[in-house]
């Protein structure tokens, strides 16, 4: 399993992609996981790679071979698509951040972002990941409604195995409400498009 | 028990385990979070020193003293420490030292892409190089074991894709327990005089050939013979991308690439037809090989510049899988930026209007050279803003010279600022220096430095006196203002930068990442008072935006700061109640 995780510095994807990498393993699986720390985290455009099968030798994914995309902004989900495989799907939150380039006045938000990703033949769920954060007590918890939007297209892990690495990685005073979130994510429907 | 760990962490578990107890460094991506693991251990004394020179000097005075070693910087950070290196390299060690040098192969956090392989064989030191964490750990304790066999200091060389990438990896609680001998009274050894230093360069040559027969024979060079027609040489993350696109082709997976395995590479070669060298950055091995007549390809296929990974050597090795897709062209860009609320950035906005220049420096702060503020005119290392700005005023003294100030943060002044501002004292400068304190290494997530008050190890430390300072280097005016007052700045600024002599401006705020988000007050724009004139968007803060023609704030971003009030002419900023 080949899983994209993109977004915007400071979305929380890091925190996503451990929990991810951790069912993973608890699961049977080698996993490599990748990310960048430093510079890019401030703000800028981020990508992590998940991956998990019986040998994984490269931590980084080929382009054209992931089989999920899941992205924490508009912008970065169009911009990552490519590193989808054919039958790949697009979990996408519904929120677009401007960067620096478009909010300094420099370059335009595309503004029929949704459509091009429609358009892309890729399987597309959206998900009101910032709703349904605030709907489960913090809009920080958007990382955990996303990763409960993927969890439902990964039948080999449990959700009670979701829950049990949640519960082990999250502050505990946080505890109730990432569950809630992953729990609203994960009850979201995959739309054909 | 299997854990997942990034290389940065399997090396702090590896120190646990292999028995270090001694661990220095300096902050640097990618090598920052391997002290910031072991510091989760008790049984290892730890510490962030000022700078890398420094933290290898303490690193030698822990290892002469009998305890096993490690030190750790980003590449960069080797050419701080490569006066110690060099003859360190000579008089080699006590217990053993490993040094950890994190390279950053396409720049992710670095101004450049050295490779520091380069560094090992210059200084004649055994160098290793782990392809995944379980490899790093492991490497720790073989890195060590050379170190004492040998008496040389080892190079255990990750890269970003090491450092930051997670596998599995076995730990263990058991922990290796290793003393030295006390630091005998050797003069000949210890003391690097020429009499002394030329015997020792003679030792390094024997060391060097024995270090040879060690490369030759250690199981971290070994083969994996299948399909004969091709034969890949690899070491480090390039090896996993080469299994990963060439799962068939025939492998030499070297571990040690300092000495290279001569006999070894050249058995291999003789086993199968063609051979390649896939390596990332320069064509270290490859032009080793060559060197040494042997009939090897690489560079011819792959780049010398740049991150490698599985699409750059599929499209080289086997074209005919790469996909044809590529990313959209038509896309605005989202490069990194100073964080909403940054205290940075109200003296950058201060600096344009008022049409001076800077000579930049390393830190959160070098991301003012984006677009809006594009407030800095060079970046080069840690602390070269100060000389760069004293040499550039001086060549041009008596002339009518642009205005230009040197800024640089608190913890890049304490790593190699403060003898550049001696050197302004002394040589009769009259530059103005900016210090943009927010009392951490921000860049790097936040770690202590000498000005903090606080150790590593979370020890409350004597915080140094930046005006204190200042003034016994021979600074006389010294102000101390606060970075979210943009009147105070500019006047300050305006003072200072036409004193006929040094000053040195120290410009105030915490981190905004660290300075509590939740008590601070958010901002926000009266749409009915706004007038679209875009001044807000001068600052660059990406939390403002435009929208229908009128500028609004992202209540997701913003991370309440009053900058953005102080430049709106309207009064249309204003904290949300």
């Amino acid at each position: 399993m080949d899983i994209l995780i993109v977004g915007v510095g400071g979305q929380g994807i890091i925190l996503a992609s451990e929990i991810l990498a951790d069912v993973g393993k608890d699961t049977g699986f080698d996993v490599k996981k990748s990310e960048v720390h430093g510079m890019s985290q401030r703000g800028g455009s981020v990508s992590t790679h998940v991956r998990f099968k019986d040998k994984v030798f490269s931590p980084l994914i080929k382009q054209g071979e992931a089989d999920f995309l899941l992205a924490f902004e508009a912008l970065e989900a169009y911009r990552w698509i490519y590193f989808l495989c054919s039958e790949g799907s697009i979990i996408v939150n519904n929120l677009k951040i401007a960067p620096t380039t478009v909010s300094s006045g420099l370059m335009e938000y595309p503004e029929d972002i949704e459509r091009r990703i429609k358009q892309s033949g890729h399987k597309v769920q959206f998900v009101e990941g910032l709703q349904l954060a605030e709907q489960s007590g913090h809009k920080k918890a958007m990382n955990m409604v996303l990763l409960g939007a993927l969890s439902i297209h990964l039948p080999m892990i449990s959700e009670k195995e979701w829950l049990k690495v949640i519960k082990d990685r999250a502050p505990a005073k946080t505890q109730k409400i990432n569950e809630k979130a992953f729990l609203l994510g994960r009850n979201q429907q995959m739309l054909q498009s | 028990m299997k854990a997942i760990l990034s290389g940065n962490e399997a090396v702090a578990q590896g120190s646990y385990e292999y028995g270090v107890s001694f661990a220095v460094g300096y902050p640097g991506t990618p090598s920052t979070e391997i002290l910031e693991n072991i510091v989760k251990f008790p049984q290892i004394y730890c510490q962030w020193s000022p700078n890398e020179k420094v933290a290898l000097e303490v690193g030698i005075g822990a290892c002469l003293a009998g305890v096993r070693t490690i030190v750790t910087m980003k590449h960069v950070g080797v050419n701080v420490a490569a006066d110690p290196l060099m003859t360190f390299a000579y008089t080699g060690v006590n217990a053993g030292l490993v040094i950890i040098t994190a390279d950053d192969p396409g720049m992710h956090s670095s101004q450049n892409e050295q490779d520091n392989r380069f560094y090992a064989k210059f200084a004649q030191v055994p160098l290793l190089e782990p392809s995944d964490s379980q490899e790093a750990k492991e490497l720790v304790g073989f890195g060590l074991s050379l170190s004492e066999k040998y008496d040389t200091p080892v190079f255990l060389r990750l890269t970003t894709r090491i450092s930051h990438s997670k596998s599995l990896t076995i730990i263990t609680q058991k922990r290796e327990e290793h003393s030295a001998p006390p630091f005998p009274k050797n003069l000949q050894k210890y003391v690097m005089i020429p009499a002394h230093s030329r015997k020792r360069h003679l030792a390094v040559k024997k060391r060097s050939e024995e270090l040879k027969k060690e490369s030759n024979t250690t199981h971290w060079n070994y083969f994996d013979i299948q399909d004969k027609k091709v034969g890949i040489i690899s070491s480090g993350v390039a090896y996993q991308y080469a299994r990963e696109v060439l799962p068939k082709a025939s492998y030499l997976k070297l571990g040690m690439t300092n000495p290279l395995p001569c006999e070894l590479i050249k058995e291999f070669i003789g086993q199968v037809g063609k051979v390649y060298i896939v390596e990332e950055l320069n064509p270290f091995i490859e032009d080793q090989l060559k060197a040494m007549g042997l009939q090897v390809e690489g560079r011819s296929l792959l780049p010398d510049t740049g991150e490698l990974n599985p699409d750059i050597l599929a499209k080289a090795f086997s074209p005919s899988t790469v996909s044809v897709v590529s990313a959209p062209g038509d896309l605005p860009p989202r490069p990194p930026a100073m964080c909403p609320g940054c205290p940075h950035r109200g003296l950058f906005y201060v600096l344009n209007r008022r049409k001076i220049r800077a000579m930049g420096d390393i830190g959160c702060y070098t991301l003012s050279v984006l677009p809006p503020l594009q407030a800095m005119d060079t970046c080069i290392c840690m602390g070269a803003s100060i000389g760069a700005v004293h040499g550039f005023n001086k060549a041009l003294e008596g002339s009518d010279p642009p205005a230009f100030v040197g800024v640089l943060g608190d913890s890049t002044f304490l790593h190699s600022g403060i003898t550049g501002l001696l050197d302004v004292a002394y040589n009769h400068g009259t530059s103005t220096i900016i210090i943009l304190d927010n009392r951490t290494t921000a860049m790097t997530g936040f770690q202590h430095h000498p000005g903090t008050g606080f150790t590593l190890q979370g020890k409350e430390a004597k915080a140094v006196d930046l005006v204190g300072l200042a003034k016994s280097l021979g600074i006389s005016r010294i102000k101390e203002v606060d970075s979210y007052d943009l009147a105070q700045l500019n006047s300050v600024i305006e003072e200072e930068i036409k004193a006929p002599e040094p000053s040195l401006i120290i410009s105030k705020r915490p981190c905004v990442l660290l300075d509590g988000k939740e008590k601070r007050q958010q901002r926000v724009i009266d749409p009915k008072l706004c007038k679209g004139c875009k001044a807000c968007l001068k600052l660059g803060c990406p939390a403002i935006s435009i929208s229908k023609g009128k500028a609004i704030i992202d209540s997701l971003l913003c991370n309440g700061c009053p900058v953005c009030e102080q430049v709106c002419k309207s009064k249309a900023v204003r904290p949300v109640e």
